[in-house]
């Protein structure tokens, strides 16, 4: 066996003992938001929730089994992944005009996971525009933030955000093509949802922000917003 | 026409073959039931193979694993659909459960439960009871969870009854109506 395959060999092993390690060691965190975002979706019958994070069955059983919601699954990551190495990620903000084929206010519950981190400012306002239009009134939408420094990061990750219970989250990394941006600040982020309202803010001793919003009864729709798209 | 390789396990009183029936799109261009479709002896278990290329509406009442494609719609309501790993499904699927190792184009109704697999994918929307994703499934559409038995009278109903009874005496393979497109 040559030397180079010997390397590649070994190499693959390791990558395959971080994947590995990611799954199961992965650590375990209190969330203090998931809980109120629950009780927010918990005043309707079957509420619609949107994920946009990577697919994760036990989440689905959870939100689907337990919580009874209709859970619609749209992976954004995955979308940022592809714009990335088609060095495309200017192209990010018009895509997210047509991304959600959802018609307005639908939408019970969105959770964001830690989405925006990940984004620059223009595409992150067209996102956030696009969750805020298809939001129903009273509905809420969860995001994390970090407060972090990403260039602390040696190699860029995704979080797969795994629902323990609804005090609980594992976090499990997984590789990813674009490393976290800027982190935003307080104003920033209240702004990037607008109109929505901030009703949670925990700042976890993680370096992650939990803030959840609410869309008020009353908020209308932005005129700007572009209409839902074909799936 | 079916080709078996094993005689046919006789049924009470039915002399038409088992195994999921097909009919083709009008014009007949596309199906195409290979020699590969076989039955296992003893198992109620059907098998499509993936040379196989179905275009149109598959109804059964017996276990069946689909290699190959199918466009159109499948109903096994009573059974087990299983789309192996080089299976290609772009269809309507209604079954009893679904276990999915292949691809899956398609809005999904289980009676019992869905699931997707490690390299499975799945693009459509979901409606069981139960549902599981394994980690590197590709899933992408809506799961609608009927609620448990003791929480459904909090839940809206189900939008259409995934499972009905089969029609007595109907063997594995009725032919069905062509597909309106």
């Amino acid at each position: 066996m040559a030397l180079s395959d010997l390397f590649a060999r070994l190499r693959k092993d390791e990558d395959g003992a971080d994947a590995d390690a990611g799954a199961s060691d992965s650590p375990v965190q209190p969330t203090k938001a998931l809980a109120r975002f629950l009780a927010g979706l918990g005043a309707r019958q079957q509420p619609v929730l949107l994920d946009l994070g990577p697919v994760v069955g036990s989440n689905v059983t959870f939100f689907g089994e337990e919580v009874g919601c209709k859970i619609l699954v749209e992976d954004l990551s995955k979308d940022i992944d592809r714009h990335v190495t088609q060095a495309k990620v200017e192209e990010l903000q018009a895509f997210f005009d047509k991304r959600f084929p959802q018609e307005s206010e639908t939408i019970d519950g969105i959770l964001c996971w830690d989405l925006f981190d990940y984004l620059e400012r223009p595409a992150a306002e067209r996102l956030a525009r696009q969750l805020t239009r298809v939001l129903r009134p009273d509905g809420v939408l969860l995001a994390f933030f970090s407060t972090a420094d990403p260039r602390s990061a040696i190699r860029p990750t995704y979080t797969r955000h795994v629902v323990i219970d609804r005090a609980h989250l594992q976090y499990r990394p997984y590789q990813a093509a674009r490393a976290k941006q800027r982190p935003l600040l307080n104003r920033d982020i209240q702004r990037l949802f607008e109109p929505l309202r901030i009703t949670e803010n925990f700042l976890l001793k993680t370096n992650l922000r939990e803030v959840l919003f609410r869309k008020p009864a009353t908020a209308a729709v932005a005129p700007s917003a572009a209409p839902p798209a074909e799936r | 026409m079916w080709k078996r390789d094993e005689v046919v396990k006789p049924t009470s009183g039915q002399s038409t073959p088992t195994g999921p029936a097909v009919q083709s799109q009008q014009g007949g261009t596309s199906a195409a039931p290979q020699p590969e479709a076989r039955q296992q002896i003893g198992r109620d278990v059907v098998n499509i193979g993936k040379s196989v290329v179905i275009k149109g509406e598959l109804n059964g009442s017996e276990d069946l694993t689909i290699e190959g494609q199918v466009e159109g719609k499948i109903e096994l309501k009573e059974h087990v659909l299983t789309i192996g790993p080089n299976g290609k499904i772009k269809a309507q699927v209604f079954a009893k459960a679904l276990i999915v190792l292949g691809e899956v184009n398609g809005n999904v109704t289980a009676s019992e439960k869905v699931e997707i697999r490690d390299g499975g994918s799945v693009d459509g929307d979901i409606v069981s009871p139960r549902v599981a994703i394994a980690e590197g499934a590709h899933f992408r559409g809506s799961v609608d969870m009927q609620r448990k038995s003791g929480q459904q009278g909090q839940a809206s109903p189900p939008p259409r009854p995934a499972a009905q009874p089969a029609p007595q005496a109907q063997t594995a393979a009725q032919v069905a109506q062509p597909v309106a497109r």
